[in-house]
C-alpha cells in the first residue's frame, strides 16, 4: 500500500507491506538511518521520534498508521547547518559514547525542553526513561540536557 | 528486530464503520489504537492478526470530560492526557498515581484507555484503578449501545465482556462526595509490569467509610476486585489498623503466580502492603 | 625562525595533549550520521535470519525445508548438511573448543542455531523461518552446573570422541594449597560463604551482525562487522575458510556498545559467509534482540565456595572453590595459559600470606560464553568474591568494613608486590585512595544516620568495595590467545602539512578512541588532537591487534602509540639538529618544537621539521626522508587500575524494594589522558553494577528455557534506578607505562556489585540477621533473606 509521510519537512511516499513498522520505513528512505532499533519489546527507545511533535517509539508502529502525518528524526533537529541546542548539549557534556541510543535519547529531550523548558533533574530523568543506555550512566545526559534548557532560553525570550 | 507477519490495514472513520468491518471480517481483525500492546505482541508473533483496523482517526473518542455527576472518558484518550487531566487530579487522584509507573513517558503519548482495558492484562494498572472506582464502560455493537460495569467486564485471562463486533467507547465513572482514591504498585524496575499494585477508592462521610473499592493488579489471571476486603471497610471509621487487615484479606483473596517478579508468597505479602498503604493516601485524600 | 609565540596554544577547552577535550566523533553522532551495521546498503544484497532450537537438549531427527524454499522471496535455506561439503559446521573457538555454527547432531542449548534462511528483504526471512519444520526428539536437560558434574548427568558433547563427562576444561588452580591451609589453621577468626554470581549479559544497544560479500571474480571476501577484535576475527576466517588473510577484510565502521559481547565469531557470521560464498551476494545477517540474550556470549555464571580468615586483625588468607558454567559449547575469550581469565586475582587488594584458588569448568545445556561483560577476563567474579568475603570476616570479628580493609592494605613501598597467586601489581596508594572515598562519602555522618534511621526501623545501608584489577594483556612471554601474541601495534605517518594520521589496532566502541588517542600524539608531539587522524577498524588499514577488550585500549595500543610518537619525536630531534645547524645532543624539546638549550628562541616546530623532511632539502646522515614510524609494543606486565567504592542505599522495610541512594567511586587509573572521558565510562560501569546487583538475571527453567529472552524480562537500568555518581581521583601512575596511564573501562564495573551488596547486607544484618543474598537482589529475594530465606537466583 502506498504510504506518504512528511518527514523532517520533507514528503516521503513509498508502497510497502502494510505490516512494515514506522522505524523501517524512515530507516529505508535515503540519508534516515539515524534512527537506531535496539530491542523487539519497546524497551530501548533508541528508536524515538517525534509524530506530530510528540515522541514515540517508532518500531512500536505501523507505517501506515503514520501515513499523513508529521515525523521528525534526529536528521531534522539540526536546520541549515544550525545544531538544535540538545544536539550541542550532549557534544558539550559528553553525554554520548557510542552513539547508538543517543537518537532516542535527544529526540525525547527535545520533546521534554518543548513541553517543558525548564525542567528538573528529576523531570529530565523521568523523560530519558523510556530508552536504555548501557555506555553514559545517564548522569552527562542530564547534564547534557540541562545545558540545552539554559542555552535555548535566551533564544526563546528573543522569540 | 523481530517483525510483524503480512497483514492488511485499514482506516476507520466512524464506530459503526469499525464495528461492520469487524462484523464482517470476523475475529482476525484487530482494533489498532495506540498499538504499544498489540504490534509487541505482533513483532513476537504471539498475536497474528489478519487484518488492522487503525481507529486512530477517530477523535471525537478523545475526550476526558464531566457530564452531569459523571467523568465520561472516551476510549481513545491517551495515557498522557490521563496523567495530566485537571478533572481526574481534581476527582479521581488514583489516575495520577497510575499513568506515574504505567509504562514510560513516551508510550504514554500513545497508548489509550480503551486500549489498556480491552487487552486485558492481568498486571495492566489502569484495570484496577477502574475497577476500584466502580467505573462502568459503554460498548457499542451492532445492536445499539450498553453498559457494563468494571465487575462484569473482565471474563478471564486477556478477556474482557467485549464481543467479537464490538468496540468500547467510553469509561464513565460516577463523582460521588467524600471520595479519595490512590494507586500503589511495586515494579523491579522503572516501566516493568507490576509485581502487585493495588488501587483503592474510598468514600468518608460523616468520619465513616460508606463506600470502598479495591482492585489488585498482577496477582490473578485479571484484575482482582477485592470485595471481601471492601466489605469489611463500609460502615467503619478509617484506621491503620482496619487498613492492616482490609491487606491482609487482599492478600488472602490475591491469587498470584510465581515468576521472575517473585514467588507466590512475597506477591501475597506484597498486596498486604500495598493495600495498607493505598488505602492510607485514598483516606488522606478524601479527608482533605 | 620559529619562537615560542608559534607554539600552537592550548587553551582549557582544546587542550594539545592530556585534558578535558571534548570528542571528535561526536560530530557525525549528534547528527545520526553514524555508520552502523544495519545502516550498510550493498547493491544485491541479501537478508539471513536463523531458526533456532525450541529445545535446550534434543536431536535432530529432521529438517524440511521445502516450504521455507516455495516462499517466493527465499533464496536459500542451510542447514548443517549445507555447511558440511564446506567443512563449516563446526567452527573453532576462541577457547580451542569447537561450537556447532548449525545443529546436526542435535541442539545443545535453548536458541541454538539450527537452519540458515536467506530472502530478498529482512520481513520476507523471519516470515520464512515457520516454513521450516524441523522434528526433534527431546532429551533430558541439565541446566545447574553442580548437577552437570553428577556421573548420571547427560552428556552434553558426546560430538567429542570419548567424552563422558561434562567438564569444559581441566581444573585449573593457583596460589598454594598447603600454605592456605597452615594459614588458615593459625587464624583467629574463619568466615566461610557460598556466593554465586549469576549469568547476566552484556547486552550492548546494538546487537551483533555481519555483511559478508564474497566476490567470486577477485576472490575477496569483504566483511562488515562490529567486532572487538577484527584482526583476530580475520586469522580465524582465513583458516576456517581457507581463504588467505589479505584476501579477508573487516571493516567496523561505528558500533553501539560491545561490552565484550562483540568479542566472540558467532555462527551467524560463519553463515553470512557461506551464504556468501554460496549466493555469490553480499548477505546481511542481523540478529534481534531475543537472540542476542538467548545467545550471544552471556557474562559470569560462578559458583563460588569460599574461606577467608584472619590473624591479630589482618586478613591473612583466602580459599576458593569455583564451579564455571560455560554453557554447551566452551567459547569464552581469555589467553590460552588462563582457562580461568584473570579469577586468580582474586587475592585483592591486601598483603595476604597465603591463597589457593580452584576452577572447575562444565558444561550445561545454556548458550556458551562466560567472559564478557566488561569483565577483564573474570575480574569481575573474583572482586566480587573477595570483596564479599572480606565483608563476612569483618561481620565475623564485628569490626568496621573499612577499617579491616586498612588493616590489610598492601601498602605503598611493598610495590611492586608480588601477590600469593603469581600477579605483579605495579603501583598503588591504597589507603590513601580509600581516604578519599570516606571524605566524599562523609563515611562518619552516615554512619550517625544509619544508627538514627535504625532506631526509626528505616533500614539504610552502607556497602564498601575496594579492588585491584589487572588489565592491559599481554606480554608475549606470558599471553596468547589463540597462538597470537597480545601485543599491539601503531603507526604514525605526519603529513607534508604537519597533520598525522595514527593507524592502531584496537577498536573502539563507544570509548572515544578518536579523541584520546589523538590527544596521545597531541601529548607527544605538540600537533593538535584536530590534525590528528586516528585511523582503526580497518583490517586492511590498520596494524595487527588483537583488539580491545580486558580495558587493554590504553596501556597496549596507548603504550604503543606513545612510543611510536617519540620514535617519530626523536627523527625529528635529528632533522631539528641539521636545520639549526647544531649537534641533536644541544636540543631540548619542550611540547610541539625542539629547541636550542643555550638559546631557546631558536628551535624549529614539528610542522617546519615535517616539512623539511619532506622537502628537497639536506637531511641527516643515514637518514631516509618522510616522518613517520611503525612499533608493535610488548607490554611488560598487567596494568593494575585500582579504586575505593562507597555506596548508600535505602531498603523498604516492608517491601524489601532496594534504591541506591548515593554512589562514590574513586578511582586511580594512573596518569588521565581525557578526564571527561574516564569519569564518562566510570559513570556508565557503575550503572551496570547497579544492573547486575539489582536487576539483571538470565535464567533457566528447568527444561532449560532461557527466561530472560527479551528487555522486558532481562532489565537494565533506567534513568530511574541510577543516583547522580559522585567521582573523585586519585593518582599513582603506573611505573612501566610510557604514560603512566593503566586503563579505566572495566574498573566500574568490576568494583560496584560488591558495594552494592555489602550496602544491602550491612542494612539488614542487625536487624534481621541477614549475611548473604545472591545478585541480582530483587524486591523478592531481598525480602525472601529477611524473611531467613535467602535463595539463590534461578
Amino acid at each position: 500500500m502506498q504510504v506518504t509521510i512528511t518527514i523532517n519537512g520533507q514528503t516521503v511516499s513509498r508502497d510497502v507491506p502494510p505490516q512494515t513498522l514506522l522505524v523501517h520505513f524512515i530507516r529505508d528512505t535515503p540519508g534516515l538511518t539515524g534512527t537506531h532499533w535496539g530491542c523487539d519489546t519497546s524497551n530501548c527507545g533508541a528508536c524515538i521520534v517525534q509524530i506530530d511533535g510528540k515522541a514515540v517509539k517508532s518500531c512500536t508502529q505501523l507505517a501506515a498508521m503514520v501515513d499523513g502525518h508529521e515525523v521528525k528524526t534526529i536528521e531534522g533537529l539540526e536546520v541549515d547547518g544550525v545544531l538544535d541546542p540538545i544536539q550541542e548539549g550532549f557534544h558539550e557534556q559528553h553525554a554520548l559514547h557510542c552513539g547508538f541510543c543517543t537518537p532516542g535519547m535527544m529526540m525525547a529531550s527535545r520533546s521534554l525542553l518543548d513541553e517543558n523548558p525548564d525542567p528538573t533533574d528529576e523531570e529530565i530523568r523521568v523523560a530519558i526513561s523510556g530508552g536504555i543506555c548501557r555506555c553514559t550512566g545517564y548522569k552527562n545526559i542530564v547534564a547534557a540536557v540541562r545545558w540545552a534548557a539554559e542555552h535555548e532560553a535566551p533564544i526563546k525570550q528573543e522569540v | 528486530m523481530q517483525t510483524p507477519a503480512p497483514c492488511g490495514y485499514e482506516r476507520a472513520s466512524s464506530v459503526d464503520g469499525v464495528i461492520a468491518t469487524l462484523a464482517e471480517r470476523g475475529p482476525s481483525t484487530r482494533i489498532v489504537a495506540g498499538g504499544h500492546s498489540l504490534i509487541p505482541m505482533m513483532k513476537l508473533r504471539l498475536a497474528t492478526p489478519e487484518h488492522l483496523i487503525d481507529i486512530n482517526d477517530l477523535h471525537e473518542l478523545s475526550y476526558i470530560r464531566q457530564e452531569g455527576e459523571e467523568v465520561r472518558i472516551g476510549a481513545l484518550a491517551r495515557h498522557v492526557d490521563l496523567l495530566r487531566s485537571e478533572l481526574l487530579a481534581e476527582h479521581f487522584p488514583v489516575f495520577a498515581d497510575a499513568e506515574e509507573v504505567i509504562a514510560d513517558p513516551v508510550v504514554r503519548n500513545r497508548g489509550t484507555i480503551g486500549g489498556s482495558l480491552c487487552q486485558a492484562d492481568p498486571g495492566e494498572d489502569l484495570s484496577a484503578v477502574c475497577s476500584a472506582l466502580k467505573a462502568s464502560v459503554v460498548i457499542r455493537g451492532a445492536g445499539g449501545e450498553r453498559v457494563v460495569p468494571m465487575h462484569e467486564f473482565h471474563v478471564g485471562p486477556y478477556m474482557t465482556a467485549v464481543g467479537d463486533a464490538e468496540m468500547l467507547t467510553e469509561v464513565r465513572i460516577a463523582i460521588r462526595p467524600g471520595a479519595g482514591s490512590a494507586h500503589e504498585k511495586l515494579e523491579r524496575r522503572a516501566g516493568d509490569f507490576a509485581i502487585a499494585a493495588t488501587s483503592a477508592a474510598i468514600w468518608i462521610n460523616g468520619g465513616t467509610i460508606t463506600d470502598a473499592g479495591i482492585a489488585l493488579a498482577a496477582v490473578g489471571p485479571f484484575t482482582i476486585e477485592a470485595t471481601r476486603a471492601e466489605e469489611l471497610l463500609r460502615g467503619k471509621a478509617p484506621s491503620d489498623e482496619l487498613f492492616t487487615q482490609a491487606g491482609a484479606i487482599c492478600s488472602e483473596d490475591s491469587m498470584p503466580a510465581a515468576d521472575g517478579r517473585g514467588p507466590v508468597d512475597y506477591k501475597r505479602h506484597l498486596v498486604g502492603v500495598l493495600t495498607k498503604r493505598a488505602l492510607r493516601r485514598a483516606t488522606a485524600r478524601a479527608l482533605q | 625562525m620559529a619562537t615560542v609565540e608559534n607554539l600552537p596554544s592550548p587553551t582549557h577547552e582544546r587542550p594539545v595533549g592530556f585534558g578535558r577535550l571534548k570528542r571528535k566523533e561526536d560530530a557525525r553522532f549528534i547528527r545520526g550520521k553514524g555508520t552502523y551495521l544495519d545502516d550498510i546498503r550493498l547493491p544485491g544484497m541479501l537478508h539471513g535470519a536463523i531458526l533456532r532450537s525450541p529445545y535446550a537438549h534434543a536431536k535432530i531427527l529432521s529438517i524440511d525445508t521445502s516450504r521455507a524454499l516455495e516462499h517466493p522471496n527465499v533464496v536459500a535455506v542451510m542447514t548443517a548438511k549445507d555447511l558440511e561439503t564446506l567443512g563449516l559446521a563446526w567452527m573453532p573457538t576462541i577457547s580451542y573448543d569447537t561450537q556447532a555454527v548449525l545443529a546436526g547432531d542435535k541442539v545443545r542449548f535453548h536458541g541454538q542455531e539450527v537452519a540458515f534462511v536467506i530472502a530478498t528483504d529482512e520481513y520476507s526471512a523471519r516470515d520464512a523461518l515457520p516454513l521450516i519444520e524441523v522434528d526433534y526428539e527431546p532429551l533430558p536437560v541439565v541446566v545447574n552446573a553442580r548437577k552437570a558434574l553428577d556421573p548420571d548427568a547427560p552428556l552434553i558433547r558426546d560430538d567429542k570422541p570419548g567424552k563422558t563427562d561434562n567438564l569444559a576444561t581441566p581444573t585449573w588452580e593457583a596460589g598454594d594449597e598447603q600454605a592456605a591451609d597452615r594459614v588458615f589453621a593459625e587464624a583467629d577468626v574463619i568466615a566461610t560463604r557460598d556466593i554465586m554470581y549469576p549469568r547476566c549479559h552484556p547486552a550492548p544497544m546494538e546487537t551483533c551482525g555481519m555483511i559478508a560479500d564474497f566476490n567470486p571474480d577477485t576472490g575477496q571476501l569483504n566483511i562488515y562487522n562490529g567486532n572487538q577484535a577484527p584482526h583476530v576475527h580475520r586469522t580465524v576466517y582465513a583458516h576456517v575458510a581457507g581463504l588467505a588473510e589479505h584476501m579477508i577484510r573487516i571493516q567496523c565502521n561505528d558500533i553501539g556498545g560491545g561490552f565484550g559481547n562483540k568479542v566472540p565469531v558467532y555462527p551467524g557470521y560463519v553463515c553470512a559467509i557461506a551464504g556468501s560464498i554460496v549466493a555469490g551476494k553480499p548477505v546481511k545477517w542481523l540478529e534481534d534482540r531475543s537472540e542476542n540474550l538467548m545467545s550471544t556470549g552471556f557474562a559470569r555464571d560462578y559458583i563460588m565456595h569460599s574461606s577467608i580468615c584472619a590473624k591479630d586483625g589482618r586478613i591473612t588468607g583466602l580459599k576458593v572453590d569455583v564451579i564455571a558454567d560455560h554453557g554447551a559449547f566452551d567459547s569464552t575469550a581469555q589467553p590460552t595459559k588462563f582457562p580461568a581469565g584473570f579469577f586468580h586475582i582474586c587475592c585483592g587488594s591486601y598483603d595476604l600470606q597465603a591463597a589457593h584458588v580452584k576452577v572447575t569448568a562444565v558444561y550445561t545445556n545454556k548458550a556458551p560464553g562466560g567472559v564478557a561483560y566488561r569483565c577483564s577476563f573474570r575480574i569481575t567474579e573474583a572482586v566480587y568474591l573477595v570483596e564479599r568475603m572480606v565483608d563476612a570476616l569483618a561481620l565475623e570479628m564485628g569490626v568496621d568494613p573499612i577499617a579491616l580493609r586498612r588493616s590489610s592494605f598492601i601498602k605503598p613501598e611493598q610495590f611492586p608486590y608480588e601477590t600469593t597467586t603469581g600477579w605483579t601489581y605495579d603501583s598503588g596508594q591504597y589507603d590513601k585512595t580509600m581516604g578519599v572515598a570516606m571524605e566524599i562519602a562523609g563515611y562518619e555522618e552516615l554512619r550517625r544516620e544509619q544508627a538514627e534511621k535504625r532506631a526509626r526501623g528505616e533500614l539504610m545501608g552502607i556497602g564498601v568495595s575496594f579492588f585491584t584489577e589487572g588489565v592491559g594483556a599481554g606480554p608475549r612471554a606470558h599471553m596468547d590467545i589463540l597462538g597470537l601474541s597480545m601485543n599491539d601495534g601503531a603507526d604514525l605517518r605526519l603529513h607534508p602539512s604537519g597533520k598525522a594520521v595514527v593507524s592502531l589496532s584496537c577498536q573502539t566502541q563507544g570509548q572515544g578512541h578518536e579523541t584520546t588517542f589523538a590527544q596521545i600524539v597531541a601529548e607527544e608531539l605538540g600537533i593538535p588532537p584536530e590534525d590528528v587522524e586516528v585511523r582503526h577498524g580497518d583490517t586492511d588499514r590498520s596494524p595487527y591487534g588483537l583488539g580491545t577488550y580486558g580495558s587493554r585500549s590504553t596501556p597496549v595500543s596507548g603504550g604503543a602509540v606513545s612510543i611510536v610518537s617519540r620514535k617519530v619525536r626523536d627523527k625529528a630531534r635529528l632533522i631539528a639538529a641539521t636545520m639549526l645547524e647544531t649537534r641533536p645532543e644541544d636540543l631540548a624539546w619542550e611540547k610541539g618544537r625542539w629547541y636550542v638549550k643555550g638559546d631557546p628562541e631558536k628551535g624549529a616546530l614539528i610542522e617546519e621539521i615535517t616539512q623539511r623532511a619532506y622537502s628537497g632539502e639536506a637531511m641527516p646522515e643515514g637518514l631516509e626522508g618522510g616522518l613517520d614510524a611503525q612499533v608493535i609494543y610488548d607490554p611488560p606486565n598487567l596494568t593494575y587500575p585500582y579504586g575505593a567504592y562507597i555506596c548508600v542505599v535505602d531498603v523498604d522495610p516492608e517491601t524489601a524494594f532496594v534504591k541506591v541512594r548515593r554512589f562514590i567511586a574513586v578511582d586511580d587509573c594512573g596518569v588521565r589522558i581525557n578526564p571527561m572521558i574516564v569519569d564518562g565510562q566510570i559513570h556508565g560501569g557503575l550503572a551496570e553494577g547497579v544492573g547486575i546487583a539489582l536487576m539483571e538475571l538470565i535464567s533457566f527453567d528447568e527444561e532449560g528455557n532461557c527466561m530472560n529472552g527479551s528487555f522486558m524480562d532481562y532489565l537494565i537500568p533506567t534513568s530511574m534506578e541510577c543516583p547522580d555518581w559522585e567521582l573523585g581521583e586519585t593518582v599513582t601512575p603506573c611505573p612501566h607505562h610510557p604514560l603512566g596511564a593503566k586503563g579505566v573501562g572495566e574498573s566500574p564495573t568490576v568494583g560496584s556489585p560488591p558495594a552494592i551488596v555489602n550496602a544491602v547486607i550491612d542494612a539488614l544484618h542487625e536487624t534481621h540477621g541477614v549475611t548473604h543474598i545472591d545478585m541480582p537482589m530483587s524486591p523478592a529475594r531481598v525480602w525472601a533473606a529477611m524473611q531467613g530465606r535467602p535463595e539463590p537466583p534461578q
